[in-house]
């Protein structure tokens, strides 16, 4: 009768499957990293809907993969994500994904003459992981990458075994750093005031810049490249949005007429710098 | 093809109706003391001198809904409780609603399984509007006319406030067999419902485009509504093409796996509609809150879809604020703003 009513019904998109947790890694004390039974092919800077016992579902970046597994990196923040951390070895955690756009790696950022320069802040950390990873594992494929990677504080430092061993690769140029207390193995101050120390002018127009965190550590980093002469189509960012559906039907990730959800959270940043909230 | 049917044999219909289908119309809810879309048995439980308080959408998309049942170990889908299909009698800004909330549901990503399951049980019946009420625009908006019913109806009150007759189009050979018992006294005419062609209320609708809309975004305006919107969500819940929700667990038991997981109505207007887990919200004004609503009914979804605006006129957001903020008035003293702003 009408053509609306001939849609497929058959998948929903919107039921997770039940996954094993394989192991529970303490990082730091509010940061948890789950490994989880999973073998569907994923891309670096994609996410999945975690289904939080006793809360509902939340959208969390792949922090890790490797051969039938994916790793998830949960910060303890308050009432929502305290249900994960009960979680143990042998448990289920139910999911669905993964979703999004994803950081450019192979496509753009791999290349033997080509350089990258990746900026996280705090718990941004992970969704660069399985990149910083990719490049450590295929030296082949980079130039050189530099990592600036900030957090508050020495107690809130992720992946300290990973870090030790990306400092002394080979193309890796690592700066760690603490926003504003001193710690062995950590520069001070804010990512941003670190960005002058790579040296863009000896990439040629080989490069990118890739920059997760929060949306004032993300903006302001961003600017800080600009000023340094970064063109911004050289630069890509992740977004962080409340999501409750991640297949563009709940509403809230979006900004202006762009889904987070469908077409982040990795968002070029020409496109990125106009989505006003 | 049409009828005139008087109120007796036009319960007869609606009884035939109900055999296969679920009728939904306005109805006076005694409890809430408001006009829904609720089931229908009779023409005389139908409110038409009246706009309803609540669009056609709860009709088939529940304020509140089990998606799904967990196991320890197991996730089960709700099953669909009536298969039945569902005839909604709605005005033409009602079924114009509802193609917007298909273009979220069905047109964004993939299609979404329980919005898809129920709309494909949905048949329209036309209620015509013979004239406007007082919050209408829907002239301006371009949704006072369509042409995607089965049937249309008028309904007719005697003068004692009871039903009268009804005038019948059957668009739709389909439903033409609930009518071939229909007595020879009741007449066979040549119906075709009017549409309201001119509300009290026009909306001037902004020009928001990709070169104006960081101007619009910084403009002062906004924060008038920092304190006089309250954040209650009610034009949201009322709004036939809002289509947000939230979706939340419950456990049945402490300490046990079991549980549901259910997706509520959610509203942009609450202020923790972008709350993040850390607590982090991307809007934190009701000020920002509205622009991002002035903006999802008038240009992004446009924007994105490449469809007409989303906002249908219905003007039911007006009726429900309890802080008299007027969208109608909103969007249309926005216009002028940004006529200033271009000069």
């Amino acid at each position: 009768m009408n053509e609306q009513q001939q849609f497929d019904t058959m998948v929903n998109i919107m039921k997770p499957e039940p996954h094993k947790i394989l192991s529970v890694t303490h990082e730091t004390q509010a940061e948890f990293t789950f490994r989880v039974a999973f073998d569907k092919p994923t891309h670096n800077g994609q996410f999945c809907m975690l289904s939080i016992p006793k809360v509902g579902e939340a959208p969390i970046s792949i922090s890790g993969k490797g051969d039938g597994y994916v790793e998830f990196t949960i910060r303890k923040v308050g009432r929502l994500t305290q249900g994960v951390f009960d979680l143990r070895e042998g448990s289920t955690l139910f999911l669905r994904g993964p979703y999004g756009h994803w950081w450019p790696v192979e496509e753009t950022f791999a290349g033997e003459d080509h350089h990258l320069l990746i900026i996280s802040g705090g718990t941004g950390l992970a969704p660069v992981r399985t990149t910083l990873n990719y490049f450590y594992n295929n030296p082949d494929q980079i130039a050189s990458l530099y990592l600036i990677s900030g957090f508050k504080d020495v107690s809130g430092a992720l992946f300290n075994e990973e870090r030790e061993k990306w400092s002394k690769a080979e193309k890796f140029h690592t700066i760690y750093t603490l926003d504003a207390s001193e710690a062995p193995g950590f520069e001070t101050g804010m990512v941003t005031a670190h960005i002058s120390k790579v040296p863009f002018d000896s990439f040629g127009d080989n490069y990118n810049v890739a920059i997760v965190g929060p949306p004032p550590m993300m903006h302001f980093s961003a600017l800080e490249c600009m000023k340094l002469g970064v063109p911004e189509d050289k630069i890509w960012v992740s977004f962080e949005r409340k999501m409750s559906c991640a297949v563009g039907k709940c509403g809230h990730c979006k900004i202006n007429e762009t889904y987070v959800c469908l077409e982040g959270p990795v968002l070029h940043y020409p496109k990125a710098r106009t989505l006003f909230d | 093809m049409g009828y005139k049917l008087n109120a007796l044999t036009m319960d007869g219909i609606l009884d035939a109706l109900s055999k296969e289908y679920r009728v939904f119309a306005p109805k006076w809810d005694k409890a809430k003391k408001n006009v829904r879309f609720s089931q229908i048995r009779s023409v005389s439980e139908i409110v038409t001198d009246r706009q309803s308080d609540f669009s056609t959408k709860e009709a088939y998309y529940p304020i509140s809904q089990v998606m799904m049942y967990f196991r320890s170990d197991t996730v089960e889908e709700e099953q669909l409780a009536d298969e039945r299909k569902i005839l909604i009698i709605a005005r033409p800004c009602d079924i114009n609603a509802i193609r917007r909330l298909d273009t979220i549901f069905l047109e964004n990503g993939n299609p979404d399984f329980y919005y898809a399951r129920m709309r494909k049980l949905v048949f329209f019946a036309l209620l015509e509007c013979k004239e406007s009420f007082e919050n209408c625009f829907c002239v301006s908006m371009g949704s006072n006319q369509t042409d995607d019913y089965c049937m249309a109806f008028r309904f007719e009150k005697k003068d004692d406030g009871t039903a009268g007759d009804t005038y019948v189009e059957i668009k739709d050979p389909a439903f033409a067999s609930y009518f071939e018992s229909v007595s020879e006294n009741d007449m066979v005419i040549d119906f075709k419902p009017k549409f309201v062609t001119e509300n009290k209320k026009v909306m001037h609708a902004p020009d928001i485009s990709r070169a104006n809309l960081k101007a619009i975004s910084d403009m002062e305006y906004w924060t008038q509504f920092d304190e006089r919107c309250i954040g209650c969500g009610g034009c949201n819940t009322v709004c036939g093409t809002c289509s947000c929700f939230d979706t939340s667990d419950i456990i049945y038991e402490e300490g046990k796996p079991d549980g549901e997981r259910r997706r509520v109505w959610s509203s942009c207007m609450i202020p923790n509609f972008t709350e993040t887990a850390g607590g982090a919200r991307s809007r934190k004004t009701q000020g920002a809150n509205m622009r991002f609503k002035v903006f999802h009914k008038f240009y992004d979804f446009a924007a994105r879809f490449g469809k007409e605006n989303m906002c249908v006129g219905c003007g039911r957001c007006d009726m429900r604020c309890p802080r008299q903020i007027s969208f109608f008035d909103t969007v249309n003293d926005l216009t002028k703003e940004i006529e200033k702003l271009e000069k």
